[in-house]
């Protein structure tokens, strides 16, 4: 049986308290949500932190707040909250799809939201126990010197492999951050480093608190993901996209991100603007594809061929714009993943 | 659209065959495990918790190739809460599944041969304890060249991965012919040549493998196992700690799934064993997902090359095939492997002459070995999709081009094999006939497609892992005045339903229920042997002999109730838990009456069975492999969808045919059906043991690319597509009741038959498995420039194949015997199969 | 590497309820809730295959939702509910599902099965009346090695009808 290190455990029950914990105990101290990640990590002992500090004792971190206005989320609501709840529709959808395809029921059930956006960057040689690390003298996320991705490499180029993530920077979420000195908030889009090791700008002292969402009246939006079955799977390739059309269906507004293609979730800005006013069809939609696709830079370090992961990126890119568009893609959507 | 028909979902509560009905046999029924399991009280071999019981762990070896110079302990013996570190030198001993590959230790003594291989043992109070103590034993290595696959191993005799074998790092050369096979293709119209590549994967089953040795109060040894073979660890626990088995006592707790993978004598087992010996304290062992990968004993990577001359009409003339087999670090059951690669390619369609060449290397991998098929699906699929070629090429539909060349029932073949029941013309037909196939061969739209394959395998093997001549199986039944039934056997419940059909079987026999009975399975101390839980040999086997020891007790009872009742003993019949005169059923005593009478008769009732079965006609050296009292016979039907643009690849229903003989508990053998599906479409599609070589100019590393069970992809519940089921019933005179194998071969035609749909689907031939999509967008680029639409090998590396072993066939006055094997000729067999056991 | 000091660490106590009976448990504080069920409270029902989140096999129901006990700490478990498979059955008879699951073949080997039967479980008491999609979803977290799911899907469907059986004959 895989178990966990040693570790003191912590359960506040005020943001504050937790605020003063992780003062307190700066690096030494990793905020536990859901544990669907963390605590798998700690049994493979890629982190090994000292204390634990459990988030779910802080009630206002559960909190929904939906309205006219838009959305504040709290960083423990779990994803099978957001994907079970009928209110998460419309401008929300993709957001709600892409809870309701993170890894399995039972994770669902266990997994939140803060701890999705926050979750740690995977790749094939980090995700391993100690044992099969010690195997390859371990690499330069932890306990090595060596990148085994791109053994030339100085930087970490672990993959970010969050399904909420993209999906909100399509909505234009924003975080807001607590900590002991004050709070800030941020664009989620700049929450993250190009780099696999410090790939949060969360400092360790600070908890996400909340999601923000401006009003997504008139929006619509959508997920895509890419993995090899029908469940338990990380994302390999995910695109999310948000739009906002004229009457005549010209896109007046668009957001498009790709995940799991580098350390973090891409804005396809460039897809995006040149989508603005103009309408959906195959032609823009294929140009579209092809712009946003050109920012997805996947490495050898997921499930599948690297280059089919690349070459198939337009496709995902296309598969999201149509759906946007209002085409019927649920027989695409049930071949590819299985689900009705 | 044909009506879809479920043949196995009967209402009625009583079954006929053969104008004879029977109340139990055929009869849709909960298992007699089934409470047990709903309930979580199966105990699995995790399960034991035992007073002052301590925990083991393994230190594995980092590299995959390297000598150990030192070992030094001296740390993680000084922790607190430690009580032993075991290293090889404890157990020296060698052992190994067959007698000729002997080349295991328990825990490496100084040459370590793949990641993952065990180096000392550290048992202590708390499993967290042992596993964090393993950082602190001290182990110096000298790392050695790392050999990564077969051709590698073909252009690397040195350094050896064993000092035995062939030569250099080849474990096993196997060349035999049965018939003239260039006559043949000199006799052929077309001749294919085709390569194939099927790559290696593992059982996976869900339960990891753990085991709990205790000193028994009175200084013996019991160890309690997740083994699908007892018996075999019986004697390698034997061997290896240097005591009399028979104080040795085995217990197989029932497995969360095997599948092959528990059928080998483990290591971690003997350091247990050894452990509670020193230490006389319960000493358990539970290996962890990663642990279990590195067990293997999974699917050997085999690239093939066949050629096949055939007539204009699809009859077969002579077909060659040769194997290279990656056999990773260990012998295992690998020998056998190597044959079975090239046995059962005769046993489905006529062939009238066959050449076989096969080579097994050894690679710094963890072993392979005998997974659900062994060593027959990957000749299958070449030889399946191959067919599937020709019959395009002679512009035949396939399954008619089959229907012309199926062997026939009884049939003895080129390589004398005696067939049994042979009903794979019929599972073709319904398949055929269920899944639309007219309606749907190369008449689908662009993107869909069907693709149909068949297969055979054994219900048993012929000859034990070991030679001698005792049975292969033994049941003793014990007859209690209660009413009740006891049963021992050495039988091995891996969830396959072994308990189940030896309680069937006595139940039907004796007139009684299956809750009348009880089992005492698995354990060497409690039953008769049972060779193991492997082959698809219990039904028949076990079967067999449960049959004939209730037989046995029936005669004694009804010798007694004849007497009492004054009633000739052939009209009494058993049924209902009673015993009854058939003319004047009111004419009768209970079950119990029965037994009682019986006792008072004979004295103690206990009766016994055994089942050996009938020798070979194949005498040649390597003949040993294939044979089978009978063979099962599947056909399916498998219907993909493919998109062109990505190659994504989802199979939304497949049709299967199962020539069973008889069903003994059909949603039984519905289920072992449906498994095998499931598991062959996960091979189909993307399960994988893939490994990693790191850049060699900065690192020896060879590591598995990813031994988890998330990335080791295994279908899950909306990845399994609809599957009609049909099972076709001929009662085969040598099983129980009919019964014939059901646990193994409906995997075999998942594989071809999804290749042989996806070129029907967007005409490209992937002759490789897995299929995935990254395969079929490289074809289909192949297919847009006009290139050859194919991915798979191309080529098939140098091998010096020695003289092959000359076998007329049957047809060629031929007596079973090789014609130019002199050494063998001169010996008698029985001696020369001791030589190779000892 | 944690340094050792396993052996000297004290063990933590939580009561919750436990198939509907409080139970007070002392364990070693790095435990989840699968390793204090197993190991310090007997209850063996509930099995393994990964302790990473990756198979399913150990799924339990806390307050009442299918989670994952490998992955659960058995600090966070105090004052709650769990129901494993030893709680299914009522009133010394098995439950719909464990009829339907040895009735119809659902459990070969066994070894997932206690915890498909609590996910079904979950699923039935929020939806009394799934469909063969919702039920496939459902179970998508339940790696199942031995059956191919569908006699797991035939059986939920067949306890499904069982239990309306039940409930109509009630009221
Ligand atoms: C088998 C398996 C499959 C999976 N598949 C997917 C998948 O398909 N898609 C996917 O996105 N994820 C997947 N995951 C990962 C994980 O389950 C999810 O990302 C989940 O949402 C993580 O949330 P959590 O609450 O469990 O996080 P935790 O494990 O509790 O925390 C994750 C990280 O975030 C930090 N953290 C958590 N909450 C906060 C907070 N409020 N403030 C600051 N830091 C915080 C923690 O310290 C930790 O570093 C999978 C996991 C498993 C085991
Ligand atoms: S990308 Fe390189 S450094 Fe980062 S985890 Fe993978 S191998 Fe290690
Ligand atoms: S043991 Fe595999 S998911 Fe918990
Ligand atoms: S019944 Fe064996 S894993 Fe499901």
């Amino acid at each position: 049986m895989m178990r966990l290190p040693l570790f003191e455990f912590r359960a506040p029950r005020t943001l504050e308290e937790a605020a003063r914990i992780l003062d307190g105990e700066k690096t030494n101290a990793m905020p536990l949500a859901g544990g669907t990640d963390l605590l798998p990590n700690m049994k493979r002992r890629q982190q090994v932190p000292r204390t634990l500090m459990s988030l779910r004792h802080i009630q206002s971190l559960s909190h929904v707040e939906l309205g006219h206005s838009g959305a504040r989320l709290g960083a423990c609501l779990t994803l099978a909250d957001i994907a079970g709840d009928p209110r998460f529709r419309n401008g929300l959808t993709a957001l709600a799809q892409a809870a309701s395809v993170v890894a399995t029921p039972q994770i669902r059930n266990m997994a939140t939201l803060g701890g999705n956006i926050c979750l740690d960057t995977r790749c094939n040689y980090y995700d391993q126990s100690y044992e099969w690390r010690k195997s390859i003298n371990f690499c330069l996320k932890k306990d090595g010197t060596t990148c085994w991705v791109a053994p030339g490499s100085s930087k970490c180029m672990a993959v970010s492999s969050t399904d909420t993530a993209p999906a909100l920077m399509a909505l234009g979420a924003r975080v807001r951050l607590v900590s002991r000195s004050g709070e800030r908030e941020m664009p989620l889009s700049e929450l993250y480093n190009n780099d696999g090791i410090d790939y949060i700008k969360r400092r360790p002292d600070e908890i996400l608190a909340e999601v923000v969402l401006d009003s997504l009246q008139g929006w619509k939006s959508t997920y895509w993901k890419l993995r090899r079955r029908g469940s338990f799977d990380f994302p390999v390739l995910s695109v999310a996209a948000a739009a906002r059309f004229s009457k005549n269906g010209v896109v007046e507004d668009a957001r498009i991100a790709v995940g799991s293609a580098a350390c973090r979730p891409l804005v396809a800005a460039e897809a995006a603007e040149y989508l603005q006013g103009r309408p959906l069809n195959q032609e823009t939609i294929a140009e579209a594809a092809t712009v946003a696709a050109r920012i997805a830079k996947p490495l050898d370090n997921t499930d599948f061929d690297m280059t089919w992961r690349k070459r198939v990126t337009a496709e995902f890119v296309t598969y999201a714009l149509r759906e946007l568009r209002g085409d019927d893609m649920r027989p695409v959507n049930l071949l590819l993943t299985r689900h009705q | 659209m044909p009506e879809e028909k479920d043949s196995t979902k009967s209402t009625d509560s009583h079954s006929k065959a053969n104008g004879h009905e029977f109340r139990v046999i055929g009869v849709p029924r909960r298992r007699v495990d089934a409470r047990a399991k709903v309930t979580g009280q199966t105990r699995f071999a995790d399960d034991i918790f035992l007073p002052r019981m301590a925990h083991c762990k393994l230190l594995r070896s980092p590299h995959p190739h390297a000598r150990i110079r030192k070992i030094d302990a001296s740390r993680a013996l000084a922790c607190p809460g430690v009580y032993l570190v075991l290293t090889g030198k404890d157990l020296p001993i060698q052992y190994g599944i067959l007698p000729v590959s002997q080349d295991e230790q328990a825990l490496c003594v100084d040459h370590v041969r793949h990641v993952g291989d065990p180096v000392a043992a550290v048992i202590a109070r708390e499993e967290l304890t042992a596993f964090e103590a393993l950082d602190l034993i001290d182990v110096e290595y000298e790392v050695l060249k790392t050999i990564s696959n077969p051709e590698e191993a073909l252009a690397t005799p040195e350094p050896r991965i064993h000092e035995y074998g062939e030569e250099g790092n080849i474990h096993k050369l196997v060349a035999l012919e049965f018939g003239n096979v260039e006559e043949g293709f000199a006799e052929a119209d077309e001749i294919f040549e085709d390569s194939f590549f099927y790559q290696g994967n593992t059982h996976l089953p869900i339960e990891q493998h753990a085991a709990v040795a205790i000193k028994d109060p009175d200084g013996k040894l019991t160890i309690w196992s997740s083994t699908q073979t007892p018996h075999y660890l019986h004697r390698a626990l034997a061997k290896v700690l240097e005591m009399p088995a028979a104080h040795i006592r085995v217990i197989a707790t029932p497995n969360g799934g095997g599948f092959g993978g528990k059928s080998d004598p483990f290591n971690h087992e003997i350091v247990v064993a050894k452990a509670a010996l020193v230490l006389d304290r319960p000493v358990k062992i539970c290996l962890t997902r990663e642990e279990v990968f590195y067990c293997h004993r999974g699917r050997h990577p085999v690239l093939m090359k066949f050629k096949t001359g055939v007539k204009k009409d699809g009859t077969i003339t002579g077909m060659h095939l040769q194997t290279l087999i990656d056999g990773g670090a260990y012998g295992s059951y690998g020998v056998a492997s190597t044959f079975y690669c090239g046995a059962l390619q005769t046993t489905t369609y006529h062939i009238p002459r066959y050449r076989y060449e096969g080579c097994r290397t050894f690679t710094n991998k963890p072993p392979c070995g005998p997974k659900r098929g062994h060593g027959t699906p990957q000749p299958r699929f070449g030889q399946e999709v191959q067919l599937d070629k020709i019959a395009e090429k002679l512009k035949m539909d396939p399954a008619d081009l089959r229907l012309g060349i199926v062997e026939s029932s009884n049939a003895m073949t080129a390589n004398f094999f005696r067939l049994g029941t042979v009903n794979l013309a019929e599972c073709i037909r319904r398949v055929v006939q269920l899944s639309g196939w007219k309606e749907k061969f190369r008449k689908l739209p662009e993107g869909r497609g069907v693709g149909l394959a068949c297969s055979a395998y054994l219900t048993g093997a012929g000859l034990p892992i070991y030679w001698n001549n005792m049975p292969h199986s033994g049941v003793q039944l014990k007859f209690d005045r209660s009413g009740g039934v006891t049963i021992f056997c050495g039988a091995t419940e891996i969830g396959q339903g072994s308990d189940d059909v030896l309680a069937g079987i006595v139940a039907e026999v004796l007139g009684i229920d299956t809750f009348d009975v009880r089992l005492f399975t698995g354990d060497t101390d409690l039953g008769p042997v049972d060779l193991g839980s492997y082959s698809s040999r219990v039904t028949l086997m076990a079967g067999n002999a449960a049959l004939q020891a209730a037989e046995r007790g029936k005669a004694l009872l009804a010798e007694a109730v004849a007497e009492k009742l004054a009633v000739p003993r052939e009209r009494l019949r058993f049924a209902d838990r009673r015993v009854f005169d058939s003319t004047a059923p009111e004419k009768s005593v209970t079950f119990q009456e029965a037994i009682c009478l019986a006792e008072a008769r004979f004295g103690t009732i206990g009766t016994v069975g055994s089942y050996t079965p009938p020798k070979s006609p194949a005498l040649y050296k390597g003949g040993g492999v294939g044979p089978s009292p009978t063979y099962s016979y599947s056909a399916a039907v498998v219907e993909v969808e493919v998109n062109a643009t990505t190659g994504w690849i989802a199979v939304p229903k497949i049709w299967i045919a199962h020539d069973i003989g008889r069903a003994l508990n059909p949603p039984l053998a519905r289920g072992q059906v449906e498994g095998s599906v499931y598991m062959g479409l996960g091979e189909a599609l993307m399960e994988e043991q893939e490994f990693r070589r790191l850049p060699k100019r900065l690192s020896h590393a060879l590591v598995h690319k990813f031994p988890s069970i998330l990335e080791y992809k295994s279908p899950t519940s909306l990845d399994m597509p609809d599957v009609i089921t049909e099972l076709i019933e001929e009662p085969d005179p040598r099983g129980p009741f009919g019964a014939k194998e059901v646990g193994q071969g409906p995997l075999l035609p998942i594989m071809p038959a999804v290749a042989n749909a996806v070129y029907d689907a967007v005409g490209v031939r992937i002759d490789e498995v897995p299929i995935t999509p990254e395969k079929i967008m490289k074809a289909l680029a192949e297919k847009k420039a006009g290139r050859e639409p194919r991915f798979g090998p191309s080529h098939f590396p140098h091998v010096n194949w020695p003289e092959p072993l000359r076998v007329p066939p049957p047809w060629e006055g031929g007596d079973g015997n090789a014609v130019n094997d002199v050494a063998r000729r001169a010996k008698p067999r029985p001696e020369k199969e001791k030589v190779l056991a000892s | 590497m944690a340094t050792l000091s396993i052996e000297s660490q004290k063990t933590s106590q939580i009561r919750f309820t436990l198939n509907g009976e409080e139970v007070d448990v002392s364990f070693a504080p790095y435990k989840t809730l699968l390793e204090v069920l197993r190991e310090d409270l007997g209850h063996t029902g509930t099995k393994h295959g990964c302790e990473l989140g990756e198979c399913g096999a150990c799924a339990v129901l806390l307050d009442g939702k299918a989670v994952l006990s490998c992955l659960v700490l058995a600090l966070e478990c105090d004052g709650r509910r769990v129901l494993t498979v030893e709680g299914l059955g009522e009133e010394g008879k098995l439950h719909p599902l464990q009829d339907a699951f040895a009735d119809l073949g659902a459990a070969q080997c066994g070894y997932c099965t206690p915890a498909i039967l609590v996910t079904a479980k979950a699923l039935l008491d929020q939806n009394p009346h799934p469909n063969r999609d919702q039920i496939r979803e459902a179970l998508s977290g339940n790696l199942c090695r031995c059956t191919g799911y569908l006699q797991i899907f035939e059986a939920v469907e067949a306890a499904i009808v069982k239990i309306a059986g039940q409930n109509n004959s009630e009221t």
